[in-house]
């Protein structure tokens, strides 16, 4: 019998090496993580809910399939897995980390939820999140903070906080998260996590409840930039339903990942953006970005400085953007359908039971970004907002042209801090703003970016990511840096995700 | 509230006002599907049966363009000889409505599939007016809402209210004309000889079922009125959804007289949506726009351009049917009508009809006569248009095919179109349902004539006498007993014969 202690602490591709080669279960694995969420996640709190039965019965059918001499799904088949709360699970309730929709359950899946369970992907919950994925910090869900495993009074960033923590707390060999100015790789960043945004289009968006749809973005998130890339090739892919979905093969990231791994990145030429570096950047999270540059000139790229003079204008021009469609997305939350509906006692009108549900159902800060967008997109402001924002918008992916003329990928730090403590910045959200500050301008342009785990800063002791920016469709060109680095710095100073803290809770 | 109006008297409100019109004319294609998802796209059914999470606004739930309907859009916008964008999107129109499931319609705003055309009119006296198309765009429909409780139906003083989506989604396309000014008098004769001119088109194009009592064709009337050689338009009102040919006309007389009494006294007009009564013909105050609706729109980011290519539009234009008074043309010619004929054909509103008549397969004189006559008295009793009747030229066509092959009388397949017209379904059914299918088995009729000669012997003995024409008082009993049901003249023959 294997420990089921273990499993947990296994990669996906060593977990469904394991499960093909029927040395374990898919039960067995399944059961060790929940297990382990049962144990550790009143500390961790990154599940808003866990679906026992489910995925106990999904493993089962993958056990069965094996059983009977069928091939394996796919390479991720048996496989568990966290989902952000932010997708649809027919069947199971999709909150998005709001009162509005504490009680709906959908009637349908989201393409990403049913190309998981058509892999043989085991889907073991729905992870916490800022509500409707406006945050940077998880603070924002109105079920409560996500803790991050390195350290509990801290956050795990945001807004796909709990997708990151599950990860680091061993809870989840594998997690899905939303990248809409940087929810997947802000919170891998800080959680010493990999989390991968694909090119915009790569991943469908049909049944992903809209925070900004222009910017969403599904992607994987894993301990490793392998097991990113095998979840990127199961979820990844055309989608008839989703009309901005890429009509062309997902890029070979396995391939590139595998090649990566190699160590060998000869020919390949990096640009470091200069505006993201110096003031108001921890002076460790920069010392561990300049080693990771000096490891991936070790590792035989030639690196540049590349200049993306616009990209200052990013944040600016996403707190216009994402908040004029989010305005209009969240609209639909108005009590008549389904989710939450307060004052319906015949004594008021349609518009006062959509007003004081909205009321009732949103926190400050979705409340806060409904404003913002509904202001930005009014007459007379919009072409002096929203407007200008677009053509910001389009200098960034001008400045992204230039940059990839000459380079093949840009790097930086992925968020200018490490994990901040929780409530430090609840109340000044302009300085929680910053937190995306890295991440915004790959999300403008729609182009691809990856955030892999580059050392602890040495002030805290805390996780620090490296981000790595690629051109639209070249989403494995990330792959193959961020592995090659990953497997440098791990053969001089071990894998860092296991490093995390134990968890109080793990001794219980 | 209600504030009962003085009217101008007609004569005089032309006399010192020159009108101005815009229409907004909403057509729901008769595509399979909806705009933007794979539900049918089908009038009525149970409430909430054709609906889909992406119809329904669902969470997550994300649109694709029908490229049918854009196929209709662009054949419209070429009927209606507009110009074709290259490259256009989707907006949203952001507004809170029970109805609307997403609270925002995806709408065109500033880059329709189509615009700057005109479509040529011709009135009852055959006078052409063009009028110009400001733009035709493509939307979706929104669901609808039943007041219950309320002495309205509207949801003021409602006590509940319920919400059908099966409409939410309906393709639509919003045709809208520049301003209609130099009309004078002929205004509400123009604003009815447009809306039936479009519906004539769109239903030659089939891309509808334009039925106005359906909903499928609704016109919004904006009237305003100038001093007579003004050249700044007047406050507009918006008469909104009206439902027939008819009311058009009657609810822009009416507007135009209203606002005439009111400028007259002095007073102003206050730009406001206006619902039209059918019973009396007049109109009443709706939402009051004393401030602009703000309906913040910007690019619907969850659809991608559309770009129809040249090539494209080219081929589209060959897919044009003959247009309904380019057929006027024709069949003037074919028919060797005079102008006169042609227009009285024209006025009662069944040139059209006949031709689709012809064209399904019937004589012109029949199909003439039928709807000159039989349908036009037809629609007079039902107070509606010949063309909202509710029968198809196909199914007239089917009617005459019978006559002629003798399974029907005329008398019976006048039944028969009363049963259509009643809405008993098809020629057959209605024949089916009702009996109604001529008595051609002999055996059937010999007993009938047998039981009549018997009844009356003295005729008989006039008709062997050689009063031949007695034979007729025999034929009617037959076709009492019968119900109508025989042919009078192989009634005739079987008569003939057993008198020998």
């Amino acid at each position: 019998m294997t420990d089921p202690t273990d499993l947990t602490k296994l990669s996906a591709a060593e977990l469904a090496a394991k499960i093909h080669a029927r040395e374990v279960t898919s039960a067995e694995v399944t059961r060790a993580h929940l297990d382990r969420i049962a144990a550790v996640d009143d500390h961790v709190h990154a599940f808003l809910h866990v679906d026992r039965e489910g995925a106990l019965a999904a493993a089962e059918a993958v056990d069965a399939d094996l059983a009977a001499g069928r091939a394996p799904a796919s390479p991720l088949a048996g496989v568990p897995l966290a989902l952000k709360d932010v997708f649809t699970t027919k069947g199971i309730p999709t909150t998005c980390g709001s009162r509005t929709l504490e009680d709906w359950v959908p009637p349908y899946d989201a393409t990403v939820t049913r190309r998981l369970r058509e892999a043989g992907v085991v889907i073991l919950g729905k992870t916490n999140m800022d509500e409707f994925a406006m945050g940077s910090s998880t603070e924002n869900s109105a079920f409560g903070p996500t803790h991050n495993p390195w350290d509990h009074a801290r956050i795990p960033g945001g807004s796909g906080g709990g997708s990151s923590a599950s990860l680091a707390a061993f809870e989840a060999p594998l997690a899905i998260g939303t990248d809409t100015g940087g929810s997947i790789r802000q919170p891998g960043a800080v959680t010493g996590t990999v989390g991968v945004k694909p090119t915009y289009g790569g991943v469908s968006r049909y049944g992903l409840v809209a925070f900004s749809s222009s910017l969403d973005q599904g992607g994987p998130c894993a301990r490793t930039v392998l097991d990113a890339a095998l979840l990127h090739e199961v979820i990844g892919g055309h989608d008839p339903m989703d009309s901005t979905s890429i009509d062309a093969p997902v890029p070979p990231v396995v391939e590139a990942a595998r090649e990566g791994a190699r160590g060998d990145l000869s020919g390949m030429r990096i640009g470091v953006v200069s505006e993201f570096r110096g003031e108001g950047y921890q002076p460790g999270v920069l010392r561990s970005f300049e080693a990771a540059v000096d490891q991936l000139r070790a590792l035989g790229a030639e690196v540049v400085e590349v200049s993306c003079p616009h990209f200052t204008y990013a944040l600016p021009a996403y707190y216009l953007i994402a908040p004029s469609e989010a305005s209009s997305n969240l609209a639909r939350f108005d009590a008549m359908r389904y989710g939450l509906r307060v004052s319906d006692d015949g004594t008021h009108s349609a518009e006062e039971v959509m007003s004081l549900t909205r009321e009732a159902g949103f926190g400050p800060e979705v409340k806060r970004r409904i404003m913002l967008g509904t202001y930005a997109l009014s007459s007379g402001y919009y072409d002096a907002y929203y407007g200008s924002a677009q053509q910001v918008r389009t200098l960034i992916i001008r400045d992204f042209d230039a940059a990839f003329e000459q380079v093949d990928v840009l790097v930086s730090p992925t968020t200018p801090t490490t994990a901040f403590k929780i409530g430090e910045r609840v109340d000044d959200p302009l300085a929680m703003y910053l937190a995306d500050l890295c991440t915004i301008p790959s999300d403008l342009a729609g182009n691809a970016a990856l955030s892999v785990p580059c050392g602890l800063s040495d002030e805290d002791g805390l996780p620090v990511g490296l981000q790595v920016m690629a051109p639209a469709l070249a989403d494995d060109r990330l792959y193959k840096v961020a592995a090659a680095y990953e497997g440098a710095r791990d053969a001089t100073a071990g894998s860092l995700v296991h490093q995390v803290p134990e968890l109080n809770g793990a001794a219980r | 509230m209600t504030t009962v109006v003085e009217l101008m008297d007609y004569a005089e409100v032309v006399e010192r006002f020159d009108p101005v019109l815009g229409l907004e004319v909403h057509v729901e294609l008769s595509t399979a599907t909806k705009m933007f998802c794979g539900c049918p796209n089908l009038f009525g059914g149970e409430p909430n049966t054709h609906v889909c999470p992406t119809c329904l606004g669902l969470p997550g739930a994300l649109p694709v363009v029908n490229g049918k309907a854009v196929e209709s859009a662009v054949r419209i916008g070429l009927a209606l000889n507009c110009a074709i964008a290259p490259w256009c999107r989707f907006a949203r129109k952001n507004y809170f409505y029970p109805d609307m499931p997403k609270n925002f319609q995806t709408s065109q705003y500033d880059e329709p599939i189509a615009f700057d055309g005109h479509l040529d009119v011709v009135l009852d006296d055959g006078e052409v007016v063009r009028i110009g198309i400001e733009r035709a765009h493509m939307e979706e429909d929104t669901g609808k809402s039943l007041h219950v409780g309320g002495a309205t139906g509207r949801i003021h003083g409602a006590e509940h209210s319920l919400l059908d989506y099966n409409r939410a989604g309906v393709p639509l396309i919003e045709i809208v004309t520049k301003p209609v000014t130099g009309m004078g008098a002929r205004a509400p004769e123009v604003a009815r000889a447009y809306v039936t001119a479009l519906r004539d088109l769109l239903r030659a194009m089939d891309v509808s079922d334009v039925r106005m009592d359906q909903g499928s064709l609704r016109c919004d009337a904006n009237v305003s009125l100038m001093p007579k050689g003004g050249t700044e338009f007047g406050t507009r009102t918006e008469t909104k959804n009206v439902n027939s040919l008819r009311s058009v006309e009657r609810a822009v007389r009416y507007e135009m007289t209203r606002h005439a009494a009111i400028l007259a006294d002095g007073g102003s007009i206050r730009q406001e949506t206006r619902h039209f009564q059918e019973a009396d013909g007049t109109t009443s105050a709706g939402r009051t726009k004393e401030t602009a609706e703000d309906y913040r729109y910007f690019p619907e980011p969850d659809l991608v351009p559309i770009a129809p290519s040249k090539e494209w539009v080219e081929q589209l234009r060959t897919t044009l049917p003959e247009l309904p008074w380019e057929r006027r043309k024709r069949i003037q010619q074919e028919w060797n009508l005079t102008d006169e004929e042609l227009r009285d054909l024209v006025n009662t509103g069944a040139a059209d009809l006949v031709a689709a008549t012809v064209d399904a397969g019937a004589e012109p004189g029949e199909a003439r006569s039928w709807w000159v006559q039989f349908l036009t008295q037809q629609a007079n009793t039902r107070e509606v248009e010949l063309a909202e009747l509710a029968i198809t030229p196909a199914q007239v066509a089917t009617v005459i095919g019978l006559v002629k092959q003798g399974e029907l009388t005329n008398k019976l397949a006048r039944e028969v179109v009363q049963g259509v017209l009643d809405g008993e379904g098809e020629p057959g059914e209605v024949i089916e349902r009702r009996g109604l299918k001529v008595v051609s088995d002999d055996s059937a009729l010999i007993t009938a004539v047998d039981e009549a000669l018997a009844a009356q012997p003295d005729v008989v003995e006039k008709i062997r006498g050689g009063k031949v024409q007695a034979a007729g008082a025999i034929v009617g009993a037959v076709m009492k007993a019968t119900k109508g049901q025989a042919d009078a003249k192989r009634v005739r023959e079987l008569i003939m014969e057993r008198c020998q």
